[in-house]
């Protein structure tokens, strides 16, 4: 691909998770779509060949964009501790400057599981997100700072709690700017996971 | 003797700390007196051979190739009076090769348990060289495996009876023999790439590295491409590789993976965690109908 389709890819893939987010997956239209961009449905067809294609492709390129943000995390040369509260602000700023981006993972991934059955079935689609968090769990068992458990007892803990606060922020319903949490819960995580 | 055998390789087999399991094992050779039949065999712990244990200790057997069982210590093992050492140390320097037939003799292996710090390989202690290294590298040859497969051995001797060179890694093994993992010819290798574990041991189905232990994957030797007995391996009956032709065997919970939050904490040989956990991720997410199912419905 050369550079040009690279980027007008990256282009549909932005303008296409701002309108699902913000509209719902169903109620955005491929032409609703191309309209944002000033492109002809034909050509936006040339990039993705259906809307359900475009979703798993969004939902990849959004999990690769957080993966790497943790990645740089795991590379840096600090204690368990101070990952965990960097994941968490990465986590909480994605949501305050690119809410769109954990929004379509709440309320369009997790929400319509049919779009995304055929390609992208379990972890396919967030394998780059996945595999940085196992990565952090692994290193901080190995250095003693985290007990010893399950994977999924550990990431839900973890993941399910960042979920959760930003799906309350996107309801409208915290009292506090969601950075205002980042301290709190970072200490929360890390004395629940703790060796 | 004739003429002919006096111009065989003089083969010398020397003991130090063991269990005798190298020499039981190359025992099981089923073609083990046509292969000694290329060399005098000088001295041998049990076979009968034309020197005594006092000419060998009186270090007046002559010696080409010399092969080394058990453990290394410097002192405190002696036979008929003799340090097993300076034994070493006078048919090392007659022989022209010497080949390491075990894991104490190459790296330490289990005797190197009883005394971690004056026990060792030959010219191996664990991965680092040892004080002999220098002086004997050239003619090294490392066989670890506790024990080695009798197959491993004739290789070698056939290969040195013929003149052959044998290419080596840089810990002195045979690339021939240990450039593979024991992973390398398993029968589970389905299993493992679709990361399905198996239920119990001695099972046909499924992967013992995920949850019994199996280090075949990380492990180098080709105990699944010259199998044991001409038959089988341990990990085609259902029983995990214990890791036991590695630098640093024996390793503690030989029948549980450690893994640190499910994932194993040691990788497949020069696979990177990230690309490992990826595919592991990618892999994991299919169920595949057949791996789930048992391959004979025996109990049904």
């Amino acid at each position: 691909m050369t550079d040009k389709k690279a980027l007008k890819r990256e282009s549909i893939i932005q303008a296409a998770l701002q309108l699902f987010s913000s509209n719902g997956f169903h109620k955005t239209t491929i032409p609703d779509i191309a309209a944002k961009l000033g492109m002809s449905v034909g050509n936006l067809y040339n990039y993705f060949s259906s809307k359900d294609i475009l979703a798993q492709e969004i939902i990849k390129y959004t999990s690769e964009v957080l993966g790497e943000k943790i990645r740089e995390v795991n590379m840096l040369d600090v204690s368990a501790k101070e990952k965990i509260h960097k994941i968490v602000e990465i986590y909480f700023s994605m949501a305050q400057e690119k809410p769109e981006m954990i929004e379509y993972f709440l309320r369009v991934y997790l929400s319509n599981r049919e779009v995304f059955s055929d390609g992208c079935e379990g972890m396919v689609c967030v394998s780059g997100f996945i595999t940085e968090i196992m990565i952090f769990f692994d290193d901080a068992v190995s250095s003693g700072e985290l007990r010893n458990q399950d994977f999924f007892s550990a990431f839900g803990l973890f993941m399910g709690y960042l979920g959760g606060m930003v799906f309350l922020k996107g309801e409208g319903v915290l009292p506090k700017d969601i950075s205002y949490y980042i301290d709190d819960i970072s200490r929360n995580i890390y004395y629940a996971l703790k060796a | 003797m004739d003429q002919v055998q006096h111009s065989k390789p003089k083969l010398l087999w020397l003991q130090s700390i063991t269990c005798n399991g190298n020499t039981h094992s190359f025992l099981n050779h089923p073609d083990l007196f046509s292969i000694l039949s290329h060399f005098e065999v000088v001295h041998h712990p049990v076979l009968e051979s034309d020197y005594t244990i006092a000419d060998l200790t009186a270090l007046k057997v002559p010696c080409d190739i010399l092969i080394l069982e058990g453990s290394f210590v410097e002192k405190g093992l002696t036979k008929n009076g003799v340090e097993v050492s300076q034994m070493i140390a006078h048919y090392g320097n007659e022989a022209a090769h010497i080949i390491t037939a075990g894991t104490c003799a190459t790296f330490g292996g289990i005797f190197k348990q009883k005394d971690p710090k004056h026990i060792s390989g030959f010219c191996f202690d664990h991965e680092q060289q040892t004080k002999r290294y220098e002086q004997f590298a050239s003619k090294l040859i490392s066989l670890p495996g506790c024990p080695i497969h009798p197959r491993w051995l004739s290789y070698v001797l056939m290969m040195l009876s013929r003149g052959h060179d044998i290419a080596l890694d840089t810990l002195h093994r045979p690339v021939e023999l240990y450039g593979y993992t024991v992973h390398t010819g398993c029968t589970r290798n389905e299993y493992f790439e679709w990361k399905i574990d198996t239920k119990g041991y001695g099972l046909k189905e499924g992967c013992l590295f995920y949850e019994q232990g199996c280090q075949g994957p990380y492990t180098r030797g080709s105990c699944n491409k010259i199998l044991w007995n001409d038959t089988s391996s341990k990990t085609r009956v259902g029983t995990p590789c214990f890791g036991c032709t590695e630098p640093y065997y024996p390793k503690n919970r030989l029948f549980v993976t450690r893994t640190n939050m499910g994932i194993p904490a040691t990788m497949p040989l020069g696979v990177p965690r990230r690309a490992y956990l990826t595919l592991t991720g990618v892999v994991k997410s299919f169920k595949i109908k057949r791996f789930s199912q048992r391959l004979l419905e025996y109990d049904q």
